[in-house]
């Protein structure tokens, strides 16, 4: 009775949306402000990826919202899968057995991991890429140590600060320009020469902010999952 | 959308995903695989807000590359779909955080053993019997004669230590 429910509702949800999608039209898009952020950006922004000034120019403190969106997540998934911190009475775990490749090959992938999360970040507004993407590269690069070496763990105390300083920079930002002209988040310094780096204003540093920010805490989540799961506590009850 | 185009095989395909992902959610009974069927549902989600965004002959919405005066593809749908994958991400980790504890306390991540154990655990918090109902009576048989009403209320204010098996908490 409950698999008949479920068929008859995902049935009703498809035909829904079907008939959504067919009265919105393919290819013609119905939203006019897409038209005219389009048509706007060029002069209002300086930032070469339309995209990026949409995101932290536009809709800045929605990014802003989003921002702490995952952090809320990231702090609840630090806070259900905390634990009592013994003082090093335990010894710590050693590494299982992995091998030479696959620690030289971590070791390796590192640094290009983190150049290339960096080169996304800072060039956000220019190409496509930006604060969100490399900051997943970032923490993806971070992990890929952890995953080699389950045991040598993570600093999350650095990682905390990272995380703490970004958000801090990214509302300094928004509260610069609140004071400097009156609207929070506002591009400032000016737009510089189009597709240049040093140019689009503080995006690119609202871009770094979010790409460290976005880093630490993928970083810090996966890294307390992988912990957790590598050293079993015996009994929580 | 009566015909079979190459749009309607899009939109299609994503909408397909949101209710593979919907009935995945609905229908199965491990939470694991509830997690996943959200990840399904939300790539189908993220795919159709990008399509509603397309616009036939247009470029990437960066400036520089193409001659001015290109149309382009309306960037706000990009946008929310770009953070709506990391929140995504985000949202998942937190979900898979909460299995493993469920798991670590109950042993087991079926909802109906679930249900079982939480049942048990909750009556067994509360003081009093294992819950039971009239389809299931968890006492002896034959069953105790119902209790009125009046005296139901009167049960109210006195402890529930001693309650009968085969009626759960008022």
């Amino acid at each position: 009775m409950r698999n008949i429910a479920s068929l008859v509702f995902a049935a009703g949800l498809a035909f829904l949306l079907l008939v959504i999608a067919s009265e919105i039209g393919f290819g013609t898009p119905k939203m006019l402000i897409g038209t005219g952020i389009l048509a706007q950006a060029p002069d209002q922004v300086g930032a070469a990826n339309i995209v990026t000034a949409v995101l932290l120019g536009y809709r800045g403190i929605d990014t802003l919202g989003e921002l702490s969106i995952l952090f809320a997540a990231a702090s609840a998934a630090g806070l259900v899968l905390a634990r009592r911190r013994d003082t090093g009475t335990a010894p710590r775990p050693a590494d299982p057995p992995g091998g030479f490749i696959l620690r030289t090959g971590a070791d390796l992938l590192f640094p290009l991991l983190l150049v290339v999360g960096f080169y996304i970040i800072v060039h956000g507004h220019l190409t496509p890429g930006g604060g969100f993407q490399g900051g997943v590269i970032l923490a993806a690069a971070f992990f890929v140590l952890v995953l080699a070496r389950p045991a040598g763990g993570m600093n999350h105390t650095a990682i905390a600060w990272v995380e703490g300083l970004a958000g801090a920079a990214f509302i300094g930002i928004g509260l610069w320009a609140l004071w400097d002209n009156g609207d929070f988040l506002r591009p400032l310094l000016g737009q510089g020469v189009l597709g240049e780096l040093l140019s689009a204003g503080t995006l690119p540093l609202l871009s770094l902010a979010v790409g460290l920010k976005v880093g630490a805490e993928l970083a810090g989540l996966m890294t307390l999952l992988a912990e957790h799961s590598a050293e079993p506590e015996a009994s929580d009850r | 959308m009566s015909y079979l185009s190459f749009e309607s095989i899009l939109y299609t395909g994503a909408i397909g995903l949101i209710v593979i992902g919907t009935l995945g959610m609905v229908m199965s009974s491990h939470l694991f695989r509830m997690v996943l069927a959200l990840a399904i549902a939300e790539a189908g989600a993220n795919l159709l807000m990008v399509l509603a965004g397309y616009r036939g002959e247009a470029v990437a919405p960066i400036l520089g590359v193409y001659p001015a005066g290109t149309a382009m593809v309306d960037p706000v749908p990009q946008v929310l779909v770009l953070t709506a994958i990391v929140i995504g991400v985000g949202v998942q980790a937190l979900a898979v955080s909460v299995l493993m504890r469920l798991y670590q306390s109950y042993g087991s991540l079926d909802v109906r053993v679930l249900r079982e154990r939480f049942e048990l655990d909750l009556s067994k918090a509360a003081g009093i019997g294992p819950p039971g109902s009239q389809e299931a009576p968890a006492g002896e048989r034959p069953l105790p004669p119902p209790i009125p009403i009046a005296a139901r209320r009167s049960e109210l204010g006195v402890p529930v230590g001693g309650a009968r098996a085969g009626e759960s908490a008022p």
